[in-house]
């Protein structure tokens, strides 16, 4: 199948590689920040005492859960024109991820959150720590420590379906694969160049994921 | 305009269904495939030749590593030029059955290793053969733990069918683009497409949300 693998042309597209290569990383990149804001308050909501926050944030959550992101980008995508809203491709494509991460990222702080014993909230503050104390002492470390890999796995899906921005004509590593199929009909070249960069990121993220656990304060604490 | 272009819908709403349907066997066909071969790679991946084990282990990472967008494109395009000759709708069954099996492979092998090793000694012990130890001792106990994110992860199947609208085969996702381009009501039609999605994913969300519950419950009656 390889025998006809032809290394110049990939040698020939590299700055467009490369160049993807940064747009997928920023995409996500903004998307991911996005997304944990978008989590951390829906999260909020869910949890907070208000019934109707509660339901609001139920709803977006378990929609966004239940419906593929293609769906939801072209939802953005074709339905924002239509209600007079016109975006460039990539901000409807940020929105997307960000809205549909956003709902995964709700769901693993909540998780986090509720692992953690009441009683020992009250521990601390039985102890004469301060909020902040608390914070930085009992909660966050074992919240971390809880939700970290849970996070950096979200995030490896999240460079993984920014690939999906292609298919409403985003420049990023997929569309570069796309391109180099359509202009010279080499799709072995460009498909597998674009998921060794993929790799790349995922390996990345992957031996984060594992050196977190060394750290200290990633550790779960029981 | 709108009440014209929602009952254009209403009337395409047949078209709607076929597309499900293809979403149901593009999903339901791979969701079977890949739960057969998924098990097997998993005992095999928890199994004790370690040649064996590092094989499925890189081969897990490489399609954990890309997106899925970039496999189905991998195999509708480059298989032919092997001198495989695919269609969309097997090129779509293939990719996903293989992510599938991948992501159930490690659910898998996670429950068995969770199983006390005791377990397996004592089988040993009593003289069962290793075939009879998966079957009575190791498998039983490990359904616990792996039923749930089982589940899980059919929801994702349905999900990342969507993506294989990309090739062309006609689904729910693939409906509601050409819909669009028709009915210039995104938010309408791609609203129909999420419920659709909805109506299949919620209750299996539900479902894998009930079997934790009990599982676990179980788990520390015992």
């Amino acid at each position: 199948m390889l025998e006809g693998f032809n290394f110049r042309v990939i040698l020939e597209y590299m700055p467009l590689y490369l160049q993807c290569f940064s747009a997928t990383l920023w995409l996500s990149a903004l998307s991911l920040l996005g997304a944990i804001v978008v989590g951390t308050i829906a999260c909020a909501m869910r949890l907070s005492a208000s019934r109707l926050s509660a339901r609001i944030a139920g709803v977006y959550i378990e929609s966004i859960r239940s419906t593929p992101l293609l769906a939801q980008l072209y939802f953005f995508y074709f339905g924002l024109p239509s209600l007079g809203i016109m975006l460039p491709e990539w901000v409807t494509g940020i929105i997307a991820l960000t809205l549909n991460s956003g709902a995964y990222y709700a769901e693993i702080i909540r998780a986090g959150i509720q692992a953690i014993a009441y009683g020992q909230i009250e521990a601390g503050i039985a102890s004469g720590l301060n909020y902040f104390q608390r914070m930085r002492f009992i909660i966050l470390p074992q919240a971390l420590g809880m939700t970290i890999r849970p996070m950096l796995g979200q995030a490896i899906v999240l460079v993984k379906d920014s690939s999906l921005l292609s298919l409403i004509s985003i420049m990023e590593l997929t569309r570069a694969g796309q391109l180099l199929t359509s202009d010279r009909f080499m799709p072995a070249e460009g498909f597998l160049t674009t998921a060794a960069f993929y790799l790349v990121i995922y390996y990345m993220l992957k031996g984060f994921s594992g050196g977190s656990e060394k750290r200290l304060i990633f550790r779960e604490a029981h | 305009m709108w009440g014209f272009y929602f009952n254009e819908l209403i009337r395409s709403l047949p078209f709607f269904l076929k597309g499900l349907w293809m979403t149901v066997a593009v999903s339901g066909l791979s969701l079977i495939a890949g739960t057969i071969i998924g098990f097997v790679w998993g005992i095999m991946r928890s199994s004790r030749n370690k040649i064996l084990r590092s094989i499925i282990g890189a081969w897990v990472d490489l399609i954990r590593g890309t997106p899925f967008l970039v496999q189905v494109f991998i195999i509708f395009f480059i298989l032919p030029s092997a001198g495989i000759e695919l269609e969309a709708f097997p090129a779509a069954v293939i990719a996903l059955t293989n992510m599938g099996a991948c992501f159930i492979c490690e659910i898998v092998a996670g429950g068995i290793m969770a199983v006390p090793s005791g377990q397996r000694e004592a089988a040993t012990a009593s003289g069962l053969a290793s075939f009879q130890q998966l079957r009575y001792i190791v498998l039983p106990q490990a359904l616990r733990t792996i039923l749930p994110p089982l589940v899980g992860q059919y929801v994702l199947i349905v999900k990342d069918s969507s993506v294989v609208s990309a090739i062309g085969v006609v689904d729910v996702t693939r409906v509601g683009w050409l819909t669009v381009q028709r009915i210039p009501e995104g938010l309408m039609v791609f609203g129909l497409v999420g419920l659709l999605y909805f109506a299949i994913c919620y209750p299996l969300i539900n479902l894998s949300n009930l079997l934790e519950r009990r599982m676990t419950v179980v788990a520390t009656k015992l």
